[in-house]
């Protein structure tokens, strides 16, 4: 495929509209000769001390390039996102809030992001009490007694969750076989529990898009492990029966599993560990504001009730009487590790600074949350359809059952978005509602940013009625046109070739 | 409260716009028994959090501020300042999943290079766009070799493999009906060949190898391949250092068929362990079992070249159980910071970074050689770690060390608390040779 050698942009353009060209490829800007890079000289004998046979050639194709040229490239790649610094970026259930740069710089200071997860005790005593101190600041907003920061994110979390349980209920003799899970879960769920070795069972959903509590109870046998029960689920919906969930769960010997996703709808209102949930993941992600990153890292620590504490992953961490602190290793029941040393580090020096931001008045974070979603509600109910109209939390799931009669989906409207300068809802769940449009505005958008959303998906609505070929064919002045997904399936380019 | 731009007096218009009385209306679905004010210190100003959380950084030694030789799959490599400085752009810092391509070129553009640069380095077909770190690559990769095998129960790898990768595979195939066979390293440091080909069988998916391995020594891919392809499994390469692949025989080119591993070597900071990068690359014919993202280039409605997230069927908010993994997220930051800093080293310094780790460690291992009362109990060729058998108990020694500013190695006292005298000496281009001399000194007990 060949591409435009970059000139500067046209003068004359959609200023709307981003440089239509595409960009090259890093590798495509490379030329023989080129230095990006800078060593010291060599101050030992130069030996190869490896046999020929177990080494390489040169790594044909790599890149010649300078460091000028690599700004350029990156910079300008990065202008082809959209972002939440650029403005509103309501992706339902994955809580794209404010990233506080003070964050940014604590998780940089050399005593965490160049330190060693093996360097001696004596040496790392302020990791460790940092995540001491985080483990206690999530155990107090979950009224739970222990935490778990390991999991690298929050399927890792659920997996983690679920194994916990498995062990546990192992101890008593019988693992048992099934997990029960609410229509309208995150599609995680399931295959975390059966990752730990558990068939799934689906719950169908009540009228109001919640838990149907004559169903739950048939469903509860004595071989159900474990609800893993989304609060509030992804319709936005809390569980207002939730202490009578945890009854019929618990009555049984079952646990309750929370996903934490959704914590920021409540998070310094309500505690999980009241509502009888035994064992919740978070993501630090959403709802303690450590970055996306275009796709993480994330980080997804697991809060357990008292009798899951045995279990859970080694290390933990732990405080002597004298103050200084240390890893656990021995703990002769744990259900072992998820992956290597602590896990995202970088993201608990992030998280706790967050807390420590909001502090006792961390609740005013779900109180914005949940405000502004019912704003959005209430700015756009009537003009798009309202499957199920139970009280919003922190997000509202509408569908594109008008607008799909005239010929115009989901997808459409979202594409439109893009052209008024906003990131579109999520689309692809909750599954029970067809053609969603799951909007989560977060705390961090003021009252102008939300009227003008609630405009333009009112003018977008409107749009569908009176020009729907303009919905169809959006985004109009985005730096590509709607992308061929079907073609890059099929035909799968994975990597360029030198 | 500087991250909430709501006053409260647009509050009020809000609530007054949505016919509620108050915030707390809005949570009546929220039982009263559950409510409860958390028990916090009060909230924190920028200038506190930087006192406090600085306070807890400074208590910490680092790489910087000493003669630094920890490795054990975390290594400290050069990074080049425009990488990291080029991940505060909030373009990529504040953008999520670039589940809508026509406002994420950006970040697909970047995955498709990352997926580049790991298969070039590797040598192998296709590469995914990251997944957490090495240990849980492996599993992904394990169970990648288990679906395409179609019916095999056993993995068998070598006991060389990083102790914390084989404690999570151990803990991911516990509750799946999967047999593991750890396979004990030979006299020289790597995996005794015999006893791998004797463990291999008809109900094999997959054997495991790593190179560097554990104990730093460079096993030859062939052998691990050579066992697999006998029996018709899969041979998975693990890399923890992969600073070595711009040296070392590529797994390609080695019969692997799928490689994983750890990259943080490449342009990711220590982070005290994490944020690392996993990552994973195989054959063409295998790709559509690859777990993970995929960014693939394709066209946009008018003919230009553009890239999207591909092969999304594969994934759980589709498949949900029936899900290849249970991987939500990638470690895009963290992969985008690896692709500028292959970029920017390029052909000529990824060899020549791996080439100065490699002589150096060459020339510190030869100066702990000839000191009295040390051993090197391995004798294969090495990277840029290896192994050494210290007088004593080697976690006193190097807590004495670590007391004078060295951190002088990693002591297998960490994983294994029997194994008491051995520690593993890693080397990078970081390391000056003055720094290799004092260690060199301290070890022997004298004055550095």
């Amino acid at each position: 495929m060949s591409v435009e050698v970059e000139t500067p942009a046209a003068v004359a353009r959609d200023p709307r509209r981003p440089d239509p060209r595409p960009l090259p490829l890093v590798f495509e800007r490379s030329g023989e000769g080129k230095i990006g890079y800078s060593l010291p000289p060599l101050d030992v004998p130069d030996t190869i001390g490896i046999p020929e046979a177990l080494c390489r050639a040169e790594v044909a194709g790599e890149t010649q390039i300078s460091e000028v040229d690599v700004a350029r490239h990156f910079t300008r790649l990065s202008q082809r996102n959209f972002s939440i610094d650029q403005g509103l970026y309501p992706l339902g259930s994955c809580t794209m809030k404010h990233n506080p740069r003070t964050n940014e710089e604590m998780a940089r200071l050399p005593g965490f992001a160049a330190a060693h997860p093996l360097a001696p005790e004596a040496l790392s005593q302020g990791t460790l009490e940092l995540a001491w101190l985080l483990e206690r600041a999530l155990a107090e907003l979950t009224g739970l007694p222990r935490v778990t920061l390991q999991p690298s994110a929050g399927a890792q979390g659920e997996l983690a969750g679920i194994l916990l349980v498995r062990k546990a209920l192992e101890r008593t003799g019988r693992a048992r076989k099934t997990v029960l899970i609410p229509d309208s879960a995150h599609g995680t769920n399931p295959a975390s529990a059966h990752f730990a070795g558990y068939t799934v069972r689906e719950l169908k959903s009540n009228p109001r898009g919640t838990i149907d509590l004559d169903v739950l109870e048939k469903a509860m046998t004595d071989d159900v492990a474990a609800l893993m029960l989304t609060v509030p689920n992804t319709l936005g919906i809390f569980e207002d029966k939730i202490l009578d969930i945890a009854r019929i769960v618990h009555a049984k010997g079952g646990y309750l599993y929370c996903d934490g996703a959704n914590f920021n709808a409540y998070v310094g209102v309500a505690k999980p560990g009241l509502m009888g949930i035994d064992v919740m993941h978070m993501n630090l992600h959403k709802t303690f504001s450590t970055p996306h990153g275009g796709g993480g890292p994330g980080s997804g620590p697991v809060a357990v009730t008292q009798s899951l504490v045995p279990y859970l992953p080694r290390p933990t961490v732990e405080r002597r009487a004298d103050g200084t602190f240390f890893l656990d290793y021995d703990r002769p029941e744990s259900i072992g590790r998820l992956r290597t040393f602590l896990g995202n580090y970088g993201m608990f020096v992030r998280a706790l600074s967050y807390i420590a931001a909001y502090g006792n008045r961390i609740g005013e974070v779900a109180r914005g949350a949940v405000l502004n979603a019912n704003y959005i509600r209430a700015g756009l109910s009537g003009v798009y359809h309202l499957k199920y109209d139970g009280p919003s939390m922190h997000e509202v799931v509408f569908s594109d059952k008008k607008q799909s009669e005239l010929g115009v989906s989901n997808v459409d409207i979202a594409k439109r978005l893009m052209d008024y300068g906003f990131h579109p809802p999520t689309m692809s769940f909750p599954l029970i509602v067809h053609g969603a449009l799951m909007i989560e505005p977060t705390e961090t958008e003021g009252k102008p940013v939300l009227d003008a959303f609630i405009k333009a998906m009112r003018e977008i609505a409107r749009e569908c009625e009176e020009s729907p070929d303009l919905v169809r064919g959006a985004p109009h002045t985005t730096p590509v046109k709607r992308v061929d997904e079907v073609g890059a399936a099929r035909n799968l380019v994975l990597r360029w070739r030198p | 409260m500087k991250f909430l731009p709501t006053s409260d007096g647009e509050r009020r218009e809000m609530l007054a716009a949505m016919g509620a009385r108050s915030i707390d209306d809005l949570f009546a679905s929220v039982p009263a028994e559950v409510r409860r004010d958390p028990d916090l210190p009060p909230p924190m100003s920028e200038i506190e959090i930087r006192r406090f959380i600085g306070g807890l950084a400074k208590k910490n030694v680092n790489a910087r501020d000493t003669a630094f030789f920890l490795g054990a799959g975390v290594y400290h490599h050069y990074v080049s300042a425009i990488a990291d400085q080029m991940l505060y752009r909030a373009e990529w810092l504040t953008a999520y999943t670039p589940y809508q391509p026509e406002i994420s070129q950006g970040t697909l553009q970047s995955i498709f290079e990352f997926q580049t640069h790991v298969c070039l380095l590797t040598g192998l077909e296709v590469a995914n766009a990251s997944l957490y770190e090495g240990a849980s690559a492996l599993v992904e990769a394990l169970l990648m070799a288990e679906r395409l095998s179609r019916g095999r129960t056993k993995a068998v790898l070598s006991g060389a493999i990083h102790p914390e990768y084989r404690e999570t595979v151990r803990t991911y195939f516990s509750n799946l009906g999967l047999e593991l066979v750890e396979v004990p390293v030979g006299v020289d440091g790597t995996t005794d060949a015999r006893a791998l080909a004797a463990a291999v069988d008809e109900k094999t998916f997959a054997v495991a190898v790593q190179s560097p391995n554990f104990y730093g020594v460079v096993e030859d891919w062939a052998a691990g391949s050579a066992a697999a392809k006998a029996k018709g499994a899969l041979s998975v390469a693990v890399i923890a250092e992969a600073a070595s692949l711009a040296l070392l025989r590529p797994p390609g080119e080695g019969g692997a068929d799928i490689a994983c591993g750890e990259a943080q070597s490449l342009g990711v900071p220590m982070h005290n362990g994490g944020p690392l990068l996993g990552f994973l690359s195989c054959r063409s014919e295998h790709q559509r079992q690859i777990p993970g993202r995929l960014a693939g280039m394709t066209k946009d409605a008018e003919g230009r070249r553009a890239f999207c997230l591909t092969l999304s069927t594969r994934e759980q908010h589709i498949r949900r159980e029936k899900a290849t993994s249970n991987i939500c997220t990638n470690q895009g930051l963290m992969a985008l910071a690896s692709n500028i800093h292959m970029s920017l080293l390029g052909k000529e310094g990824l060899r020549e970074v791996a080439r100065q780790c490699h002589a150096k460690a060459e020339y510190l291992k030869g100066e702990i050689a000839k000191l009295r009362g040390y051993r090197l109990p391995y004798g294969g060729p090495t990277f840029n770690e290896f192994l050494v058998e210290a007088p004593e108990d080697a976690a006193g020694l190097l807590a004495r060390l670590a007391a004078r500013g060295i951190l002088g190695g990693v002591p297998l006292s960490r994983f294994d608390p029997a194994d008491r005298r051995r520690f593993l000496v890693a080397v990078t281009e970081m390391n000056e040779r003055v720094e290799m001399d004092r260690l060199v000194a301290a070890l022997a007990g004298r004055d550095a």
